[in-house]
């Protein structure tokens, strides 16, 4: 509760810094400061102390694990804001309204991570869309980032409306929106058509939102066009609190009736992973690699969703996080270069060792290569796969996949390490490279001590 | 705690070399750390029966059902001793070689030596797999950084080729975990699995794949010549005399006794295709103009027949195993310091290039004479007993009615390895000089030192094999009781 009020307040107040602060650099410390105070009062949520205390009569329940994934989404965007920020000032004149965007979508991810009504759902989803269509196209001089906020609007629209229907479908079935009344309803009565109507649009439309396969078809272009360093929250920190929406709703509401969509997932899970990987290969551009690795990394997370036991939902927030951190390590050096293609990349470790050593860590993360987080995240969905009784096939699919996914992951570190090249003719502050490191020691920390995360779950 | 220290020297030693820069400081730092493990691994000879030593358990992932246990058994301290042997000798062999950036370089190969350590001390299989993950990223970085021309392409293939294989292995992991009484991922707990014979041999194949891919057995070995031929040779004699152990290893320690089964029913197929590859490497290798890419199909068959003999599941073949497991390493580490000093001098690996070294270089030739007939087991050599009870292991099979064959085939890359081992001899260092050979100068004091050192070995363990037999055989008998104990129950079911 404490976040999501909060959150909501310092949207307001980035609004209008931007009017009281003259210089970016104020209205950039105001943001960070934002963030260290929401990511302080949520922690001081988890243990115990509610500073805002209202009663919504059972519409938002924050629990352990929606406050978990808020205190990862918080600490990774103070990382990403601390990292990128400064980059933001290159893609319009709108500082503070970036900003204030930002804040109003983790208003969204606090919603999506704590409902319990589908309403709740609806608006969470909502408020975490409309701020990014608006920064999709914020580069208003470049037709790319245009084409990009129009693409992503008109598709995201049609799916918040298959969402609406499906929500409306299972209204009718149940009668209420709350959650745990759907989930009695549904054990004790035998699904009807309304709602198995109902539970595989919410299914199709939460996996466009997530990008997975076949509903991905927005990602590489939106991500593509997108200015990097939106690319870079949208595609971490966005996709994983709609992932955590996808397991609450999945796992709360639908969770008795698994049998009837446990094939569906498999075989989203299946289509994701494998037009992930496979089209990351022909890539040359590392941005649109980036965007297609992360349809692949949705298929990893997938595999959570319809495994949908203890492992997978302590895996999913462990993937979160991983997946955040190394992603945004990835692209907070990738806008800092003036080439995107792989060829860009050559020599960078000449120039700038300690950039490519940490950005090698990151590349190894999300390739899955053990010491490292990926390697753990990874770990727990194939647990989770293989608990789960008669798909044992699905997990060797899925490392098939993984070890495709090191192909193109790998050439970033050949070209970086063993090319020569030109790469790394920019500046960067010892701030930022001591930033980089504390990623990856992150990284490294959470590949080894995974329970320095999921005991937080319990205690 | 012993078992600790041997992984904890090369890790920190290794990465403390990251920030050394003078290049004189690197290697007299990497040979002291060698040196250092060295003498722990000897003294771990001798704690066997001391578990308070020769354990540690440490608390790691617990709520995964994964702690950090290291163990030292015979076969542990014979494979960490190699490992501990193998380093001051590639160190001093290659002294005079030169490297940019040496500081990553050394460190690099001291990281892979702390990842090796940890795949052979491992009683627990998450760590088995960490550590197996870990010796080939240090690996992957020497080859492509300071390799041969075609260097990024082929160590890609192997660095892929050998990760499916332990993803493959991963998931046989978690799969034989999930079935275990305890859901723990420690030695005993996979020992203790009642797997039925099913689950056995899915979970075989699984785990076969990454062994198959590391020793490599054939049709899997397609990344192997490459890769020792582009990769920088200090780093191909860490591959080729330690790293391809560790499949062996892991067929010993994890597949064998985990999954007796399949072991034995399906013995016989793993048994054909060993040898298809060693008598196809031979023939290979037969018609090899360069010394690297003759010298790996050379090992491709060596390892067939080790593969051969662990399948046999006999004691004379097991022990033999372990005896030729050191001796291969050991030999072929010889034969890779003479590749490098001809490369290095001569600037050359073509055989066809090369000739009438021996007049010039009489100290090479003797050393490297020894050695070659050591790789085709001559007797007095150390790789004739270890061969020898291999093959008596392969033709005695109580598995296996095709004993028989399989020994004459086994037996016809012993000719054949004669035939490429002496034609090599013969065209590299008799005969007339050439305009390459003419200038050549005799080996100097380390390199004759570290040859040295591998000759007195070969001729030690050649006459007297009990030193090594003796440390395995407790092991291996333990071995052979579980896969019979467990198999003939498990016939039952």
């Amino acid at each position: 509760m404490n976040a999501l009020i909060l959150s909501a307040l310092l949207g307001v107040v980035m609004m209008f810094s931007g009017i009281w602060l003259k210089s970016k650099a104020a209205v950039r410390n105001t943001a960070i400061a934002g963030i260290i105070l929401l990511l302080v009062v949520n922690i001081l949520e988890m243990c115990g102390t509610v500073v805002f205390k209202i009663d919504t009569k059972g519409l938002i329940v924050p629990d352990r694990f929606g406050l978990l994934f808020n205190a990862i989404a918080f600490a990774s965007t103070l990382i990403y804001f601390l990292l990128s920020a400064r980059d933001m000032e290159k893609v319009g004149v709108n500082y503070a309204e970036y900003l204030a965007l930002i804040f109003f979508i983790l208003c969204g991810i606090t919603l999506t991570s704590s409902y319990q009504s589908l309403l709740i759902l609806f608006l969470g989803i909502e408020i975490i869309s409309i701020p990014l269509y608006i920064l999709t196209g914020s580069d208003k001089r470049n037709l790319k980032s245009n084409e990009a906020a129009l693409k992503y609007f008109l598709l995201g629209s049609f799916s918040t409306g298959l969402m609406l229907m499906g929500i409306a479908l299972i209204y009718g079935a149940v009668g209420t929106f709350d959650t745990n009344y759907i989930t009695m309803f549904t054990a004790a009565n035998k699904p009807g058509v309304l709602m198995i109507g109902g539970m595989l649009l919410l299914l199709f439309s939460m996996s466009f939102k997530v990008s997975a396969a076949p509903f991905h078809f927005w990602t590489p272009d939106v991500y593509d066009g997108a200015p990097t360093v939106f690319t870079s929250f949208m595609a971490t920190i966005v996709k994983a609190a709609v992932f955590i929406a996808f397991i609450r709703l999945f796992d709360q509401t639908f969770g008795v009736m698994q049998k009837s969509w446990q094939l569906f997932a498999a075989v989203i899970a299946i289509a994701t992973l494998f037009i992930g990987n496979i089209t990351a290969v022909f890539q040359q551009s590392v941005k649109r690699m980036l965007a297609y690795s992360s349809i692949a990394q949705a298929g990893f997370m997938m595999l959570a969703v319809f495994s949908m036991n203890t492992a997978a939902k302590e895996g999913l927030l462990l993937y979160a996080a991983a997946y955040s951190l190394a992603t945004i390590g990835i692209f907070a050096v990738l806008i800092k270069m003036s080439d995107y293609t792989f060829e860009g990349f050559n020599g960078l470790a000449k120039r700038q060792p300690l950039l490519a050593a940490t950005t090698t860590i990151c590349l190894l993360s999300l390739a899955g290569i053990p010491l490292t987080a990926g390697f753990i995240s990874k770990f727990f969905m194939l647990r989770a796969t293989m608990a789960t009784n008669g798909y044992f096939w699905l997990g060797i699919f899925a490392v098939l996949m993984a070890a495709v996914s090191v192909y193109y992951y790998f050439r970033v570190i050949q070209a970086m390490y063993f090319k020569e090249g030109e790469a790394g003719n920019f500046e960067v502050s010892t701030t930022f490279k001591w930033l980089m490191v504390l990623v990856s020691t992150l990284i490294i920390l959470l590949g080894i001590w995974p329970d320095l995360l999921i005991r937080w779950l319990y205690f | 705690m012993i078992a600790v220290l041997l992984i904890l020297i090369p890790l920190l030693t290794g990465l403390a070399t990251f920030f050394l820069k003078n290049e004189k400081t690197v290697r007299f730092w990497a040979l002291l750390s060698s040196l250092g493990t060295l003498a722990v691994a000897a003294i771990a000879l001798t704690v066997q029966k001391d578990s308070s030593l020769s354990e540690f358990h440490g608390e790691w992932m617990q709520t995964l059902g994964s702690s950090f246990s290291l163990g030292l058994d015979g076969m542990s301290q014979m494979l960490c001793l190699l490992n501990a042997l193998a380093y001051p000798l590639v160190i001093i062999a290659t002294w005079n070689s030169k490297y940019f950036r040496p500081h990553q370089f050394f460190a690099l190969m001291l990281l892979a030596q702390a990842g090796m350590m940890g795949v052979f001390l491992a009683t627990d299989a998450l760590l088995f797999y960490f550590c197996w993950e870990l010796a080939l990223i240090p690996m992957y970085f020497l080859c492509s950084q300071w390799g041969g021309e075609k260097r990024i392409a082929v160590t890609f293939k192997f660095f892929i080729y050998t990760f499916l294989g332990s993803l493959l292995m991963l998931i046989g992991i978690i799969y034989v975990q999930s079935l275990t009484p305890d859901h723990s991922f420690s030695l005993n707990s996979f020992y203790m699995a009642k797997l039925t014979p099913d689950q056995q041999s899915v979970a075989f194949w699984l785990f076969l794949a990454a062994f198959a891919i590391k020793m490599p057995i054939f049709p899997l070995h397609t990344w192997q010549p490459d890769t020792y031929e582009q990769s920088p040779t200090a780093t191909t004699m860490i591959l080729s005399g330690v790293m391809v152990k560790m499949g062996v290893f892991g067929l010993l320690r994890w597949l064998l006794p985990v999954m007796p089964v399949p072991s034995v029913t399906m013995g016989n197929y793993v048994t054909c295709f060993a040898i298809i590859g060693m008598i196809y490497a031979s023939l290979i290798a037969i018609r090899q103009n360069d010394l690297k890419r003759l010298v790996a199909y050379s090992s491709i068959a060596h390892i067939g027949l080790m593969c051969a003999a662990v399948f046999s599941l006999t004691e004379s073949g097991m022990q033999g195993v372990m005896l030729q497991m050191f001796n291969h390493g050991i030999n072929i580490i010889g034969l890779w310091i003479v590749v490098e000093i001809t490369e290095r001098e001569y600037g050359t690996r073509k055989i066809s290039e090369l000739g009438g070294l021996a007049q010039k270089a009489p100290g090479m030739a003797i050393l490297l004479v020894i050695v070659a007939l050591a790789n085709i087991a001559l007797p007095l050599t150390n790789a004739f007993p270890g061969e020898f009870l291999m093959f008596n292991g392969v033709f005695n099979s109580y598995r296996s009615n095709f004993g028989i064959w399989f020994t004459v085939f086994a037996g016809l890359s012993i000719i054949l390895a004669a035939v490429y081992t002496l034609n090599m001899i013969r065209n590299v260092f008799y005969g007339n000089t050439n305009a390459i050979t003419e200038k050549a100068v005799d080996i100097r004091f380390n390199e004759k030192l570290a040859l040295g050192i591998i000759v007195a070995i070969i001729f030690v363990l050649g006459v007297y094999p009990q030193l090594m037999l003796n440390i395995t055989s407790d092991i291996s008998e333990h071995i052979l009781k579980a896969v019979k104990g467990t198999a003939n129950s498990g016939a039952v079911h």
